[in-house]
Formats: C-alpha cells, structure tokens, sequence
C-alpha cells in the first residue's frame, strides 16, 4: 500500500525550493514561450514569485506543512502580480487548507491537495481544459494522481505519471487556440505555441515528483 | 548588465529598479501634486484623503507612462498603482492605495480588463469591504480589436481608460455621488471604442528584447497596450490608410447616431513622434465628419503607451453636455493639466 510514506513541511519546503531552483533555470524559456503569445514577462514573475516563497519559508522554521503552503500562497499574491500571482496564490492557499493542521500528510491528502489547487485555479480563471492555459497540465496531473491513489501505485510511480501526464497537456497546448488570458487577444495567432503557463504548471508538478523521490 | 543596458537603448540604471526609480522622479517632478510611497509602491494625490470625496483609484502594469501615475492629481485619480513592467499591481499595493484615499465617500477603481489586473483588484477589493470601505470596481473594454466572446477573455480596456479617468475624476470632483460618478464612468466605457496598430514592437526593460520582431514595410492591425502582436499582419499603410482602418473599426462598432458629437483621442505608443500623431488626427477627423460624427473635443499626444512602441492608437467616446463639461473641468496632473 501507498500510505507508508508520510510527508512533512520539510517536503513542502524543499517542494517549493525545488520549483524556485527549476523556474530560475527555465527563466528565459519561459520569457521566450510568453513573448511569443503573451508579454513576456511569464518567467521573471514566476522567478521573482519562488525566489520570495524561499525567503519567506526560511524566516518561518516550523509550523505545520499546511500553514507553509497557505504562506508560499501568500507570498506569491503580494510578489507575483498579473495573472499567475493570483492563480498560483490561491491555489498554493487552497491546497494548504486542504492538508489540514496536521504535521505530517499521506499521498491521498496530497492528491487533495493538488485536486484542490485545480479547483481553484479553475473557480478564479473560470478556465476549461482546451482553453490553452494551466488547467490543461494541471488537470491531467490531477486525474493521473487520482488514478495511481486507485490503483494503489507508489509515491514515485504516482508522481511520475503525474509529471508525465502534465507535460502531455503542456505539449498538447501547442496546436490549441487560446480562449483566456493574453493569447486569447491573438485569435487563431496563438496556434502553434506552448502555453507559457501549462509550461511552469508542468515544472511545478515535475518538481514535485523529484521532491518525493528524493525525500529520505 | 552594462552590455546589456547598453543594448537595450534605454535611459535607466539597474533593469530591476526602472519602475520604482521612475516613480520616485515623477514624485520630485511634481511634489505639489502627488506623493510617492516607497513602501507601498503607490502613488497618491498630495492632499489625500480628501474628506467627503468620492475617491478614484486606478492601476495596472507599469510601460504605459503617463498611465495612470501621470493622471493623479486634483480632477482626475486620487491613487495608482504602478505593477512591474506590463505586469498587474498586487493586492497589497491596491489595498493600500484604497485606505490611503478613502474620504468616507466611497472609493471607485478603475480596472482596465485584463485577466491578471481584474483578479488582483478584485481581491483587494474584498479585502477593503473586509475593512468596511465602499468601493466600486469598474471595468474598462473599449478595445474594439477583440471580440468579447466565449473564445477571448473578452475585449481589452485601453484609451477609453484615459477618457474615463479624466470625466470620472471631474465628476468626484465636482462633488457627485459615488453613484454618480460610477454611473460616468460606466457611460465613457459604454460610449467609448478604440482600435491600435504598431509600426514596431517594445523591449521591457527586464527581458532585454523586442517581445516580436516586426519587418520594416509591415504593421500589426489590432494591437494592445503591452507590446503583444495584433489580431493580423499587414502591409504598412499611409497615413490615410491607417486612418481609414481605425476610424472604420471604431465607428462601426460606435455606431452613435449621425449627428453625434463626439470626443476624438489620438494616442501614440510610445515610439511615434507627436508630427505624426497630428497627421493622423487630421486624417482622422475628417473621416468622422464624413461619417457624420463631430469631433467637438480632441486629445492627441501619447498618453497610453507601450514603452517605445512606435503606432497608435484611436479613442472615440459619444458625448453630451454632462461628459463634455466634465472634460473642460479644471485638470491638474503631471500628464494633463489645464483650467483654473
């Protein structure tokens, strides 16, 4: 059974370390998807967004591993500004809540978690998958940790098949015509273009997966 | 970084502190009309809160200079709040602004409609209610470029912003309800239409590079305000060409009544020197006589801008005598100014 592995706020601090070090590295990959259907700026709000998370979590030693996502969720609302600020806000505090008050959570907690990021993420941005946006990477994570939950998978096979399924969704924006956000500006101009947002959605949950795997 | 300042052609010290070190010169251009706070990256009228009031707050990304900072001052905003470069304030700068302006009469922001602007405006608008301030959040989408449909995020706002900013700031200042000068605001959205095109892109300060590449001898038709490209491509144009385009996008989709008196905006992007945007605006202001329009008001200069951006952009808001006076009222702001 999955529930051996118990995480902890040392997993949701070094989650979200992992996701500063990987947005940092795909900085101008993603400044480069987003100039070309967006402004531009996608990779250096999500840079400046993590970077403040990390110092925040490092002034915050202790506490539990819910109230460390409501506060990276915080962070990101107050440094992030534009759309992703508010989405990734709120959905970072939503998955907080959903982890309760306890000091360790288990895989399914986990996917109730990240379920709850998505419903959120979907109730403020009112997107659907299809829309070119970060429900179409973030929904299949979802359903595929659902799935490994099922099926009784391991942590690391769980949170593989959700990466992988996040990245099927990011490359599955590219012929996508936008219907939210900036793109949607662009019409039929924004096919033939990854989703600036599905991208970093993808490295977030890729993040997630190395943060498990990696975890004693 | 100095190779790279130097290859971006553009007056600013580290690429990180061009909006706050922008914001703190406009503060010591104009310390009688505003006050710069550092610590809340906002910019508020000199004498706020001004007690009885309705009060105007507006914001969004920075690059659109003089929006919205250039616009505090008395007749006009009470707040703004300047984002990062072309991306939207957060909720605490909002918030703040929102607090520092409330003169008991309600507090009006003013949300150009942009995904990420209208979700951090909206939450901290909660959060003011939470504190027992009215405040009224309008939304602005004149962009006629942008279809509001189920397959956009519906049309964008942009000079019409400018219009509304002016006539609504005269209204609270002339005493209005918040209701009243809601109800302005709403009327220069509802009557107002805009269409832009661009001869270039912009380079944000941050990234270092033009976020398109556009050919020499080319334009993009139905641009915003944030250096993104337009709905199509085409082959640059003359000057009467391009008047041809806008005037007929915006006053088709007007549609006011022949006859009707209206308020005439020629903006340029940024890029486009003002002897071009007069050209234009003649070109322009013929071809809504023939389409039966009076242009009884104009505006022509570059006020909504995307950084260096060279195009332009028209405005066109139907008014009446409510709006026009409103428009000649007393103005006193870094940007605009005139009246007693």
């Amino acid at each position: 059974m999955a529930v051996a592995i118990a995480m902890d706020a040392q997993t949701v601090t070094a989650w979200m370390n992992e996701i500063a070090a990987s947005v940092r590295a795909e900085r101008d990959y993603l400044v480069q998807l987003d100039a070309a259907i967006g402004d531009g700026d996608h990779g250096i709000n999500m840079t400046r967004g993590f970077d403040a998370v990390t110092l925040a979590l490092s002034a915050e030693p202790g506490g539990t591993p819910g109230k460390l996502l409501i506060l990276s969720g915080k962070t990101l609302v107050s440094t992030v500004g534009g759309a992703s600020g508010p989405l990734w806000g709120s959905a970072l505090r939503k998955a907080g809540r959903a982890l309760g008050e306890g000091p360790t959570f288990d895989l399914a907690q986990l996917v109730d978690a990240i379920a709850a990021a998505l419903a959120s993420v979907q109730d403020l941005g009112a997107a659907v998958p299809g829309d070119k946006t970060m429900v179409d990477a973030l929904e299949p994570a979802v359903t595929a940790m659902r799935e490994g939950l099922a099926r009784g998978a391991s942590s690391g096979e769980m949170l593989r098949s959700a990466s992988e399924a996040a990245e099927a969704g990011m490359r599955a924006t590219i012929p996508m015509q936008a219907r939210k956000g900036r793109a949607s500006y662009l019409g039929e101009r924004s096919i033939g273009h990854q989703d600036p947002g599905a991208t970093s959605t993808a490295m977030i949950i890729r993040a997630l997966e190395r943060t498990v795997a990696s975890s004693p | 970084m100095a190779t790279a300042t130097r290859r971006m052609r553009k007056i600013i010290n580290e690429p990180d502190q061009v909006v706050k070190e922008s914001l703190a010169g406009l503060a010591a251009s104009v310390p009688d009309v505003l006050r710069y706070d550092v610590a809340n990256q906002i910019l508020v009228r000199a004498d706020a809160p001004v007690k009885g009031k309705v009060a105007i707050i507006s914001g969004g990304g920075s690059g659109h200079e003089p929006l919205h900072g250039g616009f505090v001052g008395k007749g006009m905003l009470d707040a703004a709040c300047p984002g990062e470069v072309f991306t939207s304030p957060v909720p605490d700068q909002i918030l703040a602004a929102t607090k520092a302006v409330d003169g008991g009469a309600g507090v009006i922001h003013i949300v150009k409609n942009y995904t990420g602007d209208v979700l951090n405006f909206k939450m901290a608008a909660d959060e003011a209610a939470d504190d027992g301030i009215k405040v009224e959040a309008i939304v602005i989408d004149d962009d006629v470029a942008v279809q509001d449909s189920l397959y956009t995020a519906g049309r964008r706002g942009v000079g019409a912003t400018v219009i509304a900013e002016k006539m609504g700031g005269a209204a609270a200042e002339r005493g209005d309800s918040l209701e009243a000068v809601a109800g302005v605001i709403k009327q220069v959205n509802a009557r107002g239409r805009s269409f832009g095109i661009a001869l270039s892109s912009c380079i944000p300060p941050a990234s270092g590079n033009a976020i398109f590449d556009l050919p020499e001898g080319e334009m993009e038709v139905g641009i915003g305000i944030h250096g993104e490209p337009g709905r199509r491509r085409a082959p640059l144009g003359s000057a009467a060409e391009i008047a041809d385009i806008m005037v007929e996008a915006v006053t088709s989709d007007l549609a006011a009544k022949s006859g009707s008196n209206v308020l005439a905006f020629v903006n340029g992007m940024g890029g486009t020197p003002l002897l071009e945007l007069y050209l234009l605006y003649g070109e322009v202001e013929k071809r809504l006589r023939a389409a039966g329009l009076t242009p009884v008001r104009n505006l022509v200069g570059s006020y909504i801008t995307s950084l260096e951006m060279a195009g332009a952009s028209l405005t066109v808001v139907e008014l009446d005598d409510n709006l026009t006076a409103l428009w000649d009222a007393p103005v006193h702001t870094a940007a605009l100014r005139w009246g007693g």
